[in-house]
């Protein structure tokens, strides 16, 4: 069984580019404009989009999305307002895959079952739980996979490669490679490193490999996008959200347009890296 | 809800994935996965190593001077007219709670790991000041997460730290209290994970945290059951400790959850009542959800998002509870009740007038209940209140809720 994210993944291969993944968070200032943000992304470039879940403590993300998290919430956003945000860009978008990513307790709450019926009823392609590494298969990994939605694991630079086959076990769609010990936004690592632990990955498994947290300029995702097979960009969207917002939260530009434009940028990083490789 | 097989021992948790049941497990990201087994692996050879446990033992007697007594508290007893109260004299240890058993164990795990600083979040600050004690002590740098509201209300303890050589730290996030601190432990913690040992100050957390502090803290347990044999010949009746995140708790029930003749209470903080959101009784009134690398109960809305709480003691102010807690109170052995701040702080009051002893908050609640039962009970009756800790931090918050001045 295939899905837009395995369609996606061949299809950029094929062309010979890496995917730019794009982050942001549901309902981040408010549902409106989140969902223009949304349909703004592929027409910006973005490849596939990593749709945030707000959750009150994020113990993974740094300041900047535990910012956007908080403006979702008091936002009114919740897992069920996320789910209809993906249902209603799906209702214009059936080819870009949709990934949500966030923390376990709301879906748990939310009911395992009955969420992953309506994440894929909404077009939800994959999840990435960061709170549920290869122990816990049993809580959601293993029931998403029977519901046919993609599980999307994280490997870390503490991941040897003792563990690397446990991690990889239930993984589907890409693996998502966390470039540093850290939270989101922190600075970029070594790239030389990233490299290395990309091609380490590889060595583990035919699955797509994208690399995220710390990728904030087209000339850093160029640089990833040359050994990745994506680069995820968060905290530099989320940012991008932020900056044109007031103190009050009222919005001093258009949030969809200063995200296109940063993603268009990062977009023509992605697709030059293979090219720059080259050289 | 969620009621499980009566089992043959109370004892015998966690399982290998590290549950109680249905609480319990690792719920953290991957990058401390490999941190977390590490730590499990390197305490399963600590537990049953000769040297280790003989240089706990050490410790405890010439560092922190257990055994701490169990103590008739005479003046309390006359005072309610009925059963006889006992009082589990943590406050006593070294470092004034009972936070300075945990922390001289998993001090001496982070020797053995080769660890090279230490980091900790502290509600109260006692399990704050308990650990930049021991990093004193063995020579290690400490950062101390606390959040905000807490740095404010415990401002004594702020300064011990700082006196001890540890760097405390602000949290600002949400309420600024223990759940925020412990969010940003765990940022640290992901970001430095070559050279840093997360002291951990509750029995809560992911597996193995909530069972190696649960065994350092059995040592409460252990004590006052040999020393209620040895002074009235008979186990108690009763015994009562508060529950934040549940150290001091389960420290004193687990030796006696065996015992089936022995009525366990754990006591939450029901702040200003259960009807609204300005409590942390999860036990109470909350229900099962994931949080901070374990399955418990947590306070929490319809849509998963957890909530701040209220007590007016820094050291209950969390949202959820350890994890074996949770199964205890399924399992219907442990019966957990709430406690007002008010009636925390009528028994604070009393507490220190008939015995002289001022309590930390924290205890006052347990005491608290132990005022309400006790004067029902025959006078040949036995309780015995764990008092977890002295209350010298608190004589801020008390005169505050006292309209007084100091």
């Amino acid at each position: 069984m295939t899905t837009r994210i395995d369609r996606r993944m061949a299809k950029l291969k094929a062309e010979g580019r890496p995917a730019l993944v794009t982050y942001f968070m549901g309902g981040d200032p408010d549902y409106d404009t989140a969902l223009a943000i949304m349909k703004a992304l592929p027409g910006a470039g973005s490849d596939i989009i990593e749709l945030g879940m707000p959750f009150s403590d994020p113990m993974a993300d740094g300041p900047a999305i535990q910012a956007a998290g908080l403006r979702a919430l008091k936002g009114g956003q919740t897992l069920a307002k996320t789910l209809k945000m993906a249902s209603e860009f799906r209702a214009g978008d059936d080819e870009t895959p949709i990934v949500l990513m966030g923390y376990y307790n709301p879906i748990y709450i939310y009911g395992v079952d009955r969420f992953l019926a309506d994440a894929k009823a909404s077009g939800i392609d994959g999840l990435i739980v960061v709170d549920l590494p290869p122990e816990m298969d049993e809580e959601l990994c293993i029931p998403a996979l029977k519901a046919g939605v993609n599980f999307i694991r994280l490997a870390t630079p503490t991941t040897d490669d003792k563990r690397l086959p446990k991690v990889l076990e239930n993984t589907s769609g890409f693996v998502y490679y966390v470039s540093m010990t850290g939270i989101t936004g922190s600075a970029l690592a070594d790239t030389t490193k990233v490299s290395a632990a990309v091609t380490r990955i590889k060595g583990h498994t035919a699955l797509p490999v994208c690399v995220g947290f710390g990728v904030k300029t087209a000339e850093q995702a160029r640089v990833i996008g040359a050994s990745a097979d994506g680069v995820v960009v968060g905290t530099a969207i989320v940012n991008a959200i932020a900056n044109v917002l007031g103190p009050k939260g009222e919005k001093t530009a258009d949030p969809a347009e200063a995200v296109a434009t940063l993603v268009s940028g990062l977009a023509q990083g992605v697709r030059s890296a293979r090219l720059a490789a080259a050289e | 809800m969620n009621k499980p097989a009566m089992p043959n021992s109370f004892r015998t948790g966690p399982d290998e994935q590290g549950m109680f049941g249905i609480f319990g497990g690792r719920f953290v990201a991957e990058t401390l996965m490999p941190l977390i087994l590490d730590l499990e692996e390197q305490w399963n050879k600590a537990k049953t190593d000769p040297e280790f446990k003989a240089e706990l033992q050490n410790l405890s007697t010439h560092y922190a001077g257990r055994p701490s007594k169990l103590y008739f508290a005479e003046g309390l007893t006359k005072h309610l007219g009925g059963a006889k109260v006992y009082f589990k004299r943590e406050d006593l240890n070294h470092t004034g709670s009972h936070k300075i058993n945990n922390c001289l164990g998993q001090i001496l795990l982070a020797k053995r790991m080769g660890k090279k600083r230490i980091i900790a979040e502290t509600g109260a600050g006692q399990h704050g000041v308990a650990s930049a004690t021991v990093a004193a002590r063995f020579g290690y740098p400490c950062v101390v997460y606390m959040g905000a509201t807490d740095v404010a209300r415990q401002s004594p303890n702020v300064f011990r730290m700082k006196l001890l050589g540890a760097e405390v730290r602000p949290v600002t996030a949400g309420h600024g209290t223990l759940k925020d601190a412990m969010n940003e432990a765990l940022r640290d913690w992901v970001t430095n994970v070559e050279d840093t040992y997360y002291l951990i100050g509750t029995a809560a957390g992911p597996h193995p945290y909530p069972e190696l502090v649960r065994d350092f803290q059995s040592v409460i347990g252990t004590e006052a059951r040999a020393q209620m044999l040895e002074q009235e010949g008979r186990l108690p009746d009763v015994i009562i400790a508060a529950v934040g995140g549940g150290s001091n708790a389960i420290g004193l029930f687990h030796p006696f959850l065996d015992d089936k003749d022995v009525r366990i209470i754990g006591i939450e903080a029901g702040g200003r009542g259960l009807d609204g959101i300005e409590h942390c009784a999860s036990m109470s009134a909350g229900k099962p959800g994931v949080l901070h690398g374990n399955r418990t109960y947590l306070l929490q809305n319809s849509d998963g998002q957890i909530l701040d709480g209220h007590s007016i003691s820094a050291g209950l102010d969390y949202p959820g509870v350890g994890p074996e807690h949770s199964w205890l109170r399924d399992s219907g052995r442990v019966q957990y009740e709430p406690i007002l701040d008010d009636e925390a702080l009528e028994a604070f009051q009393l507490t220190t007038r008939v015995e002289g002893i001022i309590p930390a908050l924290e205890s006052a609640h347990a005491i608290a209940h132990a005022m309400k039962i006790v004067p029902k009970m025959d006078k040949d009756q036995l309780v015995i209140v764990n008092l977890s800790g002295r209350g010298d931090k608190d004589v801020h918050t008390v005169a505050n809720m006292l309209g007084m001045e100091i």
